[in-house]
């Protein structure tokens, strides 16, 4: 007690640590320093969560009131109070589906060439353009789409698309120059270089040894690469496929420029104007107000959400499945 | 059953070849096939993205000047004029990007990396990688409903929190995998000489590390600089000359998504100067990037 007393008020602050130290196992730096390393990792967890559960409770509203219909109904009517996102839902899938029916096989050609066929200097050359390109803004693509590729479309292209394959439901109805061919084109362009990237990235780890083995079983350079490079391979151009398609789903500003934001009734034309999901946001939030109208914007971002989650949660579930089947083929052999 | 050497001799090609059949033939044809077609596809793909390129030069470069960076934008597409404050505000709202993204990002990889295990960090990861999935028009909507409807009003500080949440996975990831690349034996070599857990990371693991870290912040920064969708609704944009984060403020992209769409044959003209502007930050960035990381070297 007598010593207690006559401890300085430094003694004080040093026994103190010492007793942290002692308690815990830690100096109180690294206490504090894994405190705070903890702290902004709940504020990243917190953020996360926080934009699902501000989408949903914001979009309550609409979800009570409409339910299923939501997703069903044609008209997205502010004045008539009836709000639903067929033909978005409608447009987005489309639209995706043709960027990832062209930009897939283009770009893992393409990327085949690079990696296999092409001289080693062009080779490099190539790679850095197409890394700049996955790197250029959408809105580029966009004023691209909206300045020469829509205008294009409604004086030569979709004109002699009607003329020669008019008989296929695809080409028929009226020309407008904007619309999901337009979106379509736009985000192939969007994921192409994304798709080049990734699978000239994945390819290029491919053993020299793999392509060796199989030259010298006195294969051909595409059997080589069909099945030395693209077994080996497959779940990284996976990956990037997914990656891409991700990037198509969740686009917003290219499309909107050129997708004419108009709900129409889905069709067979490829020329009819259309939404997408997140066009409905960028073309909406403006007037929203707030009531049903603003709930509606927000579920439309809220279906956006979600559509993106589970494209990269079944990736990433595909690719855990695939590395599994994987490994255990190599230990049977 | 001799080989003659009348046979032999005058091809002189190479013995072991098998002789020529049908299914030989076949994949001859086929391997030629595939590489034709190869080459058309990267031919198809890099002219397309060339001519869009040359298209955006082509029609901006005329009218790259330096009013671009310190005039304000005319008033009814009157010639003239420049998108000074766009440049401004970008400048500014990715500033707050950084100033938000980064140590969020930053301190994740170090979490993940140096303290992380179990159950926790692999949920950490995986909402990591969900974010980057995540349409960036969703983070818009985010600030947009918590900041700017609170608030009555479009901010730049909500502008600049939807980019700074799309700067924490990319800084994160990038972060994370230079960590990793970190030998163990330099922290041990550190704790053993004494130092503290947080001393390790902080003046040894990170500044290891840092040209790597520099990179992914760079790049994150320049992405976000392009983005758009997340300002519409956000930042909204302005014709003044701003630096109050609490009003609209104006973006690169965002004056360029207005000025396509805009009627007069001027503002068209400025919105390819301003997509030049931006193709040559990227440009300027990714060429940084490679030189200081010795990028062309070490990948290929």
């Amino acid at each position: 007690m007598q010593q207690r007393v006559t401890v300085s008020e430094r003694g004080v602050v040093k026994q103190s640590l010492d007793w942290v130290t002692k308690r815990f196992g830690r100096k109180p730096s690294d206490l504090l320093f894994r405190g705070l390393t903890l702290l902004l990792v709940l504020v990243v967890i917190a953020t996360v969560i926080g934009v699902a559960v501000v989408l949903v409770v914001y979009s309550w509203p609409t979800i009570r009131d409409f339910g299923w219909s939501f997703l069903v109904n044609q008209a997205f009517d502010p004045v008539h109070n009836i709000y639903g996102v067929l033909p978005a839902i409608f447009g987005t899938l489309v639209t995706s589906a043709f960027a990832m029916i062209f930009a897939i096989p283009i770009g893992v050609g393409a990327s085949i060439f690079v990696v296999d066929f092409c001289p080693r200097p062009l080779r490099i050359s190539l790679a850095f353009f197409t890394d700049l390109l996955a790197a250029i803004p959408s809105v580029i693509i966009g004023l691209f789409g909206f300045l020469l590729l829509a205008p294009w479309l409604q004086h030569t292209g979709e004109p002699w698309l009607q003329q020669h394959l008019g008989f296929i439901p695809l080409f028929q109805g009226q020309i407008q120059g904007v619309g999901l061919l337009a979106a379509g084109m736009v985000l192939t362009i969007m994921v192409l270089p994304l798709v080049i990237a990734t699978s000239r990235e994945v390819m290029l780890t491919v053993p020299t040894s793999q392509r060796e083995a199989m030259l010298a079983l006195g294969a051909t350079r595409w059997e080589v690469i069909r099945y030395a490079v693209l077994p080996f391979s497959r779940i990284g151009i996976l990956g990037g496929i997914i990656l891409a398609l991700g990037r198509a789903l969740g686009e917003t500003l290219a499309v909107t420029m050129v997708i004419g934001n108009q709900a129409t009734k889905p069709s067979w034309s490829l020329f009819q104007t259309g939404y997408t999901l997140s066009s409905v946001i960028a073309n909406q939030f403006g007037e929203a107000t707030p009531g049903h109208f603003l709930s509606a914007v927000i579920e439309a971002g809220l279906l956006v959400f979600i559509i993106t989650l589970i494209t990269n949660l079944l990736a990433r579930g595909l690719i855990i499945s695939l590395e599994r089947q994987e490994t255990r083929g190599v230990r049977v052999v | 059953m001799s080989i003659t050497a009348s046979t032999r001799i005058p091809t002189e090609a190479n013995r072991f070849q098998p002789p020529p059949s049908a299914r030989g033939m076949g994949r001859q044809v086929s391997n030629v096939l595939v590489i034709v077609l190869c080459t058309l596809f990267a031919l198809f793909a890099v002219g397309v993205l060339i001519y869009l390129v040359v298209y955006i030069l082509s029609n901006g470069f005329p009218y790259l000047n330096l009013d671009l960076f310190t005039k304000l934008p005319t008033p009814n597409g009157e010639p003239g004029g420049g998108m000074g404050e766009a440049v401004q505000g970008t400048m500014i709202m990715v500033g707050l990007a950084a100033l938000i993204g980064v140590p969020l990002g930053m301190f994740t990889a170090i979490y993940l990396s140096e303290f992380g295990h179990g159950w926790l960090a692999n949920g950490v990861r995986t909402l990591v990688d969900l974010l980057t999935g995540v349409p960036t028009i969703i983070f818009g909507l985010f600030a947009w409903v918590l900041i700017v409807i609170p608030q009555g009003g479009f901010s730049g500080l909500s502008g600049g929190v939807a980019l700074g949440i799309i700067v924490i996975p990319i800084v994160a990831r990038t972060t994370e995998d230079v960590l990793h690349l970190v030998p163990r034996e330099l922290r041990e070599a550190s704790l053993a000489l004494g130092a503290t857990e947080s001393r390790t990371i902080l003046r040894v693991v990170v500044p290891a590390a840092s040209s790597g870290i520099i990179t992914g912040i760079v790049l994150s920064l320049a992405r976000v600089a392009g983005e758009t969708a997340p300002l519409l609704m956000t930042a909204f944009g302005t014709t003044f000359w701003n630096t109050d984060i609490r009003y609209p403020m104006d973006a690169l992209p965002l004056r360029i998504f207005n000025f396509t769409l805009s009627p007069y044959q001027a503002q068209i003209n400025q919105a390819y100067a301003g997509s030049i502007i931006l193709i040559l930050l990227i440009l300027i960035t990714s060429f940084a990037v490679r030189w200081f990381t010795g990028g062309f070297k070490r990948k290929f």
